[in-house]
């Protein structure tokens, strides 16, 4: 038996080893860009979304002809574990940037392993601010969490979307908790009447408890800084009590119409606060929601759109910095810490963006949903 | 004539426990001369200190599930005390030893006492009850603890540690900084290659259990597995050694904690949870009830093989649950064990044989050379 174990080890280790090497690599000449994100599991949605649209973006880089480049995205199924283990998978194919990781945990192990391997990271969509702190050579897409908690608190003072605002916020997730934990301050301060605050942990899905102290307080809006599996059942639970208020979320709430077997209608008339929509009329938008629907059927949602402008920021840094595809991780980390620093870049996500300390600065736009797809609010 | 066979049964195992050390160490030589010569990939480089945290974890639930024969399903509850509290106390040392490895070596230590202190505590109610019921506590167990740090705030500035639960009640002083931070828990520690201490842990963990099951102790605690009644008749304090096995697997799982904290620079109590513990079950169930050197085995192999199949790509889980099956079906088919069995014979038979044919033919050869003469 031990002798069967020891064998079918050996035969593991073969397997492994067959995988590893292979034949020529199809990649040579090309800037290797590899992240790390949940293909399989929880937060697929998210993982597949930024895989297929880079994948589009370089699609397209290469056939201007130029710089060449080549993704690849390995699974974390949203485990920081995982990620690492991926990550490694990433360098020993030759990685030369890295898309960082799709969602936060991953990313704050992830960005770790950039900074120690002097690896270049810009990620779509690791919006915890922890990401780039402290780490001078990695860099978000996306806003950080804090950013987008006060952002919120400033939209819905501005456009007075609500007097009496409650608050249903996942106390588990570095995610929901940050943007929960600046939503509140900034709404201190702008006088914002905060009248429930309440927590449900991941895997809850029943909400009765958190919709009926919202519904008693008579919160006439509801903030939902969470993702959008745990909103579609806040939503689907809200109305079977027919409590309508306004329903207000971020950008983890996009997706909730891309959600299986969910009642889009549900959704009708929810804003959230994201730098991306898909029915804008500037070309950008358009030509890539056309290919992304010709190709996966369904509407790209802004993790797309952000891990779409990654591949063209990096692309315009190696540029504009003379990357070439035989140079080494570490060189071209140099040189686009460089670019980033200084560049302004504009894409789907926003115009004229700008970096200082790994955060981007760059302006949300209010969304509603109406007939089932998102419209800009202003 | 007692005693010559005495002898001879000990030395068996003994023998057998050699074997495992020499497992370990064998594995430990040649990473280390495949990692000087340049030849390891990253991605097994840095598996190497998880392979280590999870062979520690098997073994420890090896001591509870198997020697003790109690299931215990919140098993990553304690390595995620042990985590927590080693990593903390590494951080709070941080000013004081800037050398990495003492202070691992410390949160190694503080990690195994306070799973230690934690499995007393869940061990009195816990261990009155058996079977299922024990199972199902344990769960819990599992899971509170990942509540509790998920609600627990450790901040560290100038006028000492500040602690508080579900909210943030203090204020830091300037330059102090957040320890553990509710949800998003541990970040911005500093990665320690531990490696080598990983496997020297490994051995630690492997000596103490063998002596353990090789004990006086040990005996008693196999005796209550075997037989609860019989056991208690001929006056083996049950709470006792029952607690003995469970606290020792407690502050084994505290310190693979600790190390598994070491190899991170953030860490989620969320990490922690059922999912965890079940994996861990498995390495023990697959390795063999009780068989150390098995739970070693099958622990490194199925840490391992999930990232050894990122090639299938999008089936990779699917083909992990297939070999997964695979192995099952295979080492505990009695047909295959009697088959193995067979051929191990059949060689002792051929090794007997040509010995045999060796001797004769010196027997041979002296009498030849006697003749000569």
């Amino acid at each position: 038996m031990k002798k069967f174990v020891a064998l079918m080890m050996a035969l593991m280790m073969c397997l492994g080893c067959l995988a590893g090497c292979g034949k020529a690599d199809p990649d040579a000449g090309k800037i290797k860009i590899g992240g790390t994100g949940p293909l399989t599991g929880d937060a697929a949605i998210y993982g597949n979304a930024v895989k297929r649209a880079a994948e589009i973006a370089v699609e397209e880089v290469n056939a201007l002809g130029g710089l060449q480049l080549v993704v690849k995205y390995e699974d974390d199924a949203h485990d920081a574990e995982k990620a690492v283990n991926a990550y490694n998978a990433l360098k020993d194919w030759g990685m030369q940037i890295s898309m960082g990781s799709v969602t936060s945990d991953p990313g704050k192990a992830t960005s770790t392993e950039n900074y120690v391997d002097r690896i270049f990271a810009l990620t779509p969509s690791a919006s915890t601010d922890l990401y780039p702190e402290g780490k001078d050579n990695v860099y978000q897409m996306c806003f950080a969490d804090s950013n987008q908690g006060a952002a919120s608190a400033q939209y819905i003072y501005e456009q007075k979307l609500g007097t009496k605002i409650a608050v249903i916020y996942q106390s588990d997730i570095d995610y929901s908790k940050g943007i929960y934990d600046t939503f509140m301050a900034k709404a201190a301060e702008l006088g914002l009447e905060v009248v429930s605050k309440t927590t449900f942990i991941k895997g809850a899905n029943d909400f009765s408890v958190q919709i009926n102290e919202a519904k008693n307080s008579g919160a006439d809006l509801v903030f939902l800084p969470i993702y959008y599996q745990s909103a579609a059942l806040i939503l689907r639970q809200c109305a079977d009590i027919d409590y309508a208020p306004k329903f207000f979320g971020v950008d983890g709430m996009d997706g909730i119409l891309a959600l299986e077997g969910f009642d889009t209608s549900l959704a009708e008339g929810v804003m959230l606060l994201t730098p991306f929509s898909a029915d804008a009329q500037d070309e950008k938008t358009v030509n890539f929601v056309k290919k992304y629907q010709e190709k996966y059927n369904e509407i790209p949602n802004q993790f797309a759109a952000d891990a779409y402008d990654c591949i063209y920021a990096i692309y315009q840094a190696c540029t504009a910095a003379g990357v070439t595809a035989d140079m080494t991780a570490e060189q071209i980390n140099d040189l686009l810490m460089e670019q980033f620093n200084t560049m302004t870049f504009s894409g789907l996500t926003g115009e004229n963006m700008t970096w200082a300390g790994g955060y981007v600065t760059k302006s949300p736009k209010g969304m509603v949903i109406q007939n089932g797809v998102y419209v800009g609010l202003d | 004539m007692k005693n010559v066979q005495r002898k001879i049964s000990l030395n068996k195992t003994t023998k057998s426990n050699f074997v495992t050390y020499g497992i370990v160490i064998a594995a430990f030589v040649i990473m280390e001369i495949l990692m000087a010569a340049g030849m390891v990939s990253s991605l097994l480089k840095g598996l190497l200190v998880p392979i280590c945290v999870y062979v520690i974890m098997a073994i420890s639930l090896n001591l509870t599930v198997g020697v003790l024969g109690e299931l215990s399903l919140g098993h990553a509850g304690f390595m995620s005390v042990g985590a927590f509290s080693g990593a903390v106390v590494s951080m709070m040392l941080q000013s004081v030893i800037p050398d990495a490895i003492p202070r691992l070596l410390i949160s190694l230590v503080v990690g195994a006492i306070f799973a230690a202190i934690v499995g007393v505590l869940v061990g009195i109610p816990v261990l009155r009850l058996n079977g299922d019921y024990l199972a199902i506590v344990t769960l819990a167990f599992g899971e509170i603890i990942k509540s509790l740090i998920t609600n627990m705030y450790i901040g560290l500035d100038e006028n000492g540690l500040h602690f508080s639960m579900i909210k943030q009640k203090f204020e830091l002083a300037e330059g102090g900084k957040m320890l553990i931070d509710g949800p998003i828990g541990l970040s911005g520690m500093r990665k320690v290659d531990s490696f080598a201490i990983g496997i020297v842990l490994i051995l630690l963990c492997l000596m103490i259990i063998f002596h353990l099951v090789n004990s006086k102790s040990g005996r008693a605690i196999m005796a209550l597995r075997d037989n609860r009644i019989a056991a208690e008749s001929v006056g083996i304090n049950v709470t006792k050694y029952k607690m003995m096995g469970f606290v020792i697997s407690a502050a084994m799982a505290g310190a693979a904690g600790a190390l598994f904290a070491s190899n991170y620079s953030a860490l989620q109590a969320s990490k922690f949870d059922f999912n965890t513990s079940i994996l861990v079950l498995v390495f023990v169930v697959l390795g063999g009830l009780g068989n150390m050197r098995g739970s070693v085995i099958a622990a490194a192999l199925l840490t391992v093989l999930p990232e050894l199949l990122r090639a299938f790509s999008d089936y990779r889980m699917l083909a992990y649950a297939i070999v997964l099956i695979g192995i099952m079906l295979v080492t505990h088919n009695p047909a295959i064990a009697d088959r193995l069995k067979q051929i191990k014979i059949k060689q002792y038979k051929k090794s007997a044989d040509r010995k045999a044919a060796a001797m004769e033919k010196k027997m041979v050869r002296q009498t030849a050379k006697k003749e000569g003469k």
